[in-house]
């Protein structure tokens, strides 16, 4: 169990309601509930933003100082610093499914098959998946962007004329995410299991064995590091290698008798953060394991469901399934 | 505590009348608001309830079990419905007219997710009575769903007459006897009838006595079923077995366990309440194609007989084979 501890440097927040997504909106701690309010707090004073009303947000990322949120009214809504809401998009009622941001303010979301991308200049091109699609995320290098779905992945250029390139392997691919280096591929998927892809040559890479379906996935700065949620310890890949974690064991950092339901990497050093299904919330270093406690299990706590890095390292926000959240300060 | 949510799965060929029993459902003043999951939207008007539009996207799990197909657009809803836990009482799946209601079914065994949030309550078939005869001939997907069932409604009797009713009924019971059976004009049903049924529920199997022969509440019905003539249907039947005393459960679960490995895929729904010898209380459970859900249930009483009983329902089922092979598993 962990021996140093942070909870002294934790000033503690009231979301009110389920926390779907954390994010630092340029420096302000803002949280996606699931009542479809965003909140955003700073020192002073908090402020709830309706961004849909009478709706729930299903899924929600920052887009430099806007929160992105989608929900189950069919709306993809922007939620600005100053309390404004724009709305991005209306589906007509079809659920946001999938959602992703990139650095310049482009967009892309998903409802059941169909798949928008919105550059950064507010053109939106659309993209028919092959079946519903479950996860987004853009590729770090040109606006090119990678899909899950039943049966694999694909990645699509929205500007360009060339066909999508499509990454099969059997199952439903549910998150998806690529490595900061461009390197790799890796989704979630149905059947508790993580599968990869070197982008390169399309390769495979099958890592399973999680008691539960690992839908946090979280990559090291240096592109070095998978960290995911789903089993009794966050489950840490290595991707360092061009062969990725093939013939590797992962790291096990943080073996409890609770299961990890977050993980989020530090955006500079290798240090993961990880939170669990009794609300628990610590530090693990990477490769040694060493661990600091940033909250212990609140009696009858629920998962910590949702874990952001501010752009620095400085500051950790995060929230709970049960409306509880946080804010780390991390000592100079 | 957290009450998982109940969810009953409307199937029934086109046109028998799935709308309206939602409708009736939906409408009917109970004070209970639900979450509908439809393919399409459009004919069902709500004001209170939350509509959600699915895809019926069925796909194969990755775990070499062939026929482990499940809704993958299921997943995903009951995932997004959880966040809005507290506003709805129970969940209504409507499919499509041309639906197989196993992979709805087995979503709620295979999905660790779904499983912990809701349960099955009921699969509930609206069959259309002038229709079904014709139906159970050129469609299987209308065999399969009266096959599925734990609740038949057998709507439109107003189209027929009493002696086609009687005709039509028969031909349900040649092939799934244990569904419990409401004839029906414009589905008027009362709302017990369809909710809250329990049927996937392995403390609520109580015996598996054919349902016509069981009569519990409804003693009109009890009295028409004795006149049903016997049909047997080609393709779709029932198999119920039973060893009057214990069996050896080491013998028992590895030949149920191979049995629905090897012959699930003709195999619809499996019951059974086993006496296991030397335990005091009540083995019970259930399949749907190869997937088996059993536990240890209650002790059996002084007075009740220890018996062992074992029913499937499916397709060219090979009773001489399950027969023999449930015979040895005798103590």
């Amino acid at each position: 169990m962990a021996s140093a501890s942070l909870t002294a440097h934790v000033t503690p927040l009231d979301a009110g309601a389920p926390v779907a997504a954390a994010a630092f909106l340029g420096q302000i701690p803002a949280l996606a509930l699931e009542n479809g309010t965003v909140l955003l707090t700073t020192p002073r004073a908090e402020q709830r933003i309706s961004a849909h009303h009478d709706a729930s947000i299903l899924v929600a990322v920052a887009s430099g100082d806007k929160f992105i949120t989608g929900g189950d009214d069919g709306r993809v809504v922007a939620a600005s610093q100053d309390g404004g809401v724009q709305e991005i998009a209306d589906e007509k009622g079809k659920w946001i499914d999938a959602l992703a941001t990139r650095s310049d303010g482009a967009i892309v979301w998903s409802s059941g098959k169909n798949v928008r991308a919105r550059d950064k200049d507010g053109s939106i091109k659309t993209f028919p998946a092959p079946s519903s699609v479950r996860g987004l995320a853009f590729m770090p290098k040109g606006y090119r962007i990678a899909i899950a779905h039943y049966d694999g992945a694909t990645l699509w250029f929205p500007n360009a004329a060339a066909p999508p390139d499509h990454f099969k392997w059997k199952g439903s691919h549910l998150s998806i995410t690529a490595s900061p280096d461009g390197r790799f591929l890796a989704t979630s998927m149905q059947e508790n299991a993580l599968h990869a892809w070197r982008v390169a040559d399309q390769k495979d890479m099958r890592m399973s064995g999680y008691p539960a379906k690992t839908r946090s996935l979280s990559w090291s700065f240096d592109s070095h590091w998978l960290a995911t949620s789903g089993a009794d310890a966050a489950i840490i890949w290595p991707f360092k290698d061009k062969d990725g974690p093939i013939n590797k064991a992962p790291l096990e950092c943080g073996a409890r008798q609770a299961r990890v339901t977050q993980v989020a990497f530090h955006p500079k050093s290798l240090v993961v953060a990880q939170g669990y299904e009794d609300g628990l919330l610590l530090l693990c270093r990477i490769p040694d394991g060493a661990e600091i406690l940033v909250r212990a299990a609140p009696k009858g706590g629920r998962a910590i469901s949702a874990l952001a890095w501010d752009h620095a390292g400085g500051r950790l926000l995060f929230g709970a399934a049960d409306g509880a959240a946080g804010l780390l300060d991390m000592p100079a | 505590m957290d009450e998982k949510i109940p969810v009953t799965v409307l199937t029934g060929y086109l046109g028998a009348g799935k709308t309206t029993l939602l409708n009736r459902i939906l409408t009917e003043d109970h004070g209970r608001k639900f979450a509908v999951i439809v393919n399409e939207f459009g004919e069902i008007g709500i004001d209170n309830d939350l509509v959600v539009g699915a895809d019926e996207e069925v796909f194969e799990m990755n775990n070499g079990c062939i026929c482990c197909t499940v809704r993958g657009d299921l997943i995903r809803i009951v995932e997004g419905l959880l966040k809005r836990k507290g506003k709805f009482d129970a969940i209504l799946v409507e499919t499509t007219g041309l639906a197989d209601p196993a992979p709805v079914a087995q979503t709620f065994f295979v999905d660790a997710d779904v499983r912990d949030a809701a349960r099955l309550d009921a699969v509930v078939t609206v069959a259309d009575a002038k229709w079904l005869t014709e139906r159970l001939k050129d469609a299987p997907e209308a065999k399969n769903q009266i096959a599925f069932a734990d609740v038949i409604i057998l709507n439109k009797t107003d189209l027929v007459c009493a002696d086609e009713v009687s005709e039509i009924e028969a031909r349900i019971r040649a092939i799934n006897p244990y569904a419990k059976l409401h004839k029906t004009v414009n589905c008027a049903v009362p709302l017990d009838a369809v909710l809250g049924r329990n049927a996937f529920d392995l403390d609520r199997i109580l015996d598996l006595a054919p349902e016509f022969l069981d009569g519990e509440d409804d003693h009109e019905h009890e009295h028409e079923h004795h006149g049903l003539k016997h049909y047997h249907d080609e393709d779709m039947q029932s198999v119920s077995l039973s060893i009057e005393g214990d069996i050896d459960p080491e013998k028992f679960m590895p030949w149920l366990q191979n049995y629905v490995q090897k012959e699930g895929a003709s195999i619809l729904r499996a019951k059974g309440i086993l006496a296991f010898k030397n335990e005091p209380k009540r083995f019970v459970f259930q399949g749907v194609h190869m997937l088996l859900d059993g536990d240890l249930q209650r002790e059996w009483k002084p007075q009740e007989k220890r018996q062992s009983r074992l029913v499937f329902i499916g397709r060219n089922l090979k009773r001489d084979e399950i027969t023999r092979g449930f015979m040895s598993c005798a103590a």
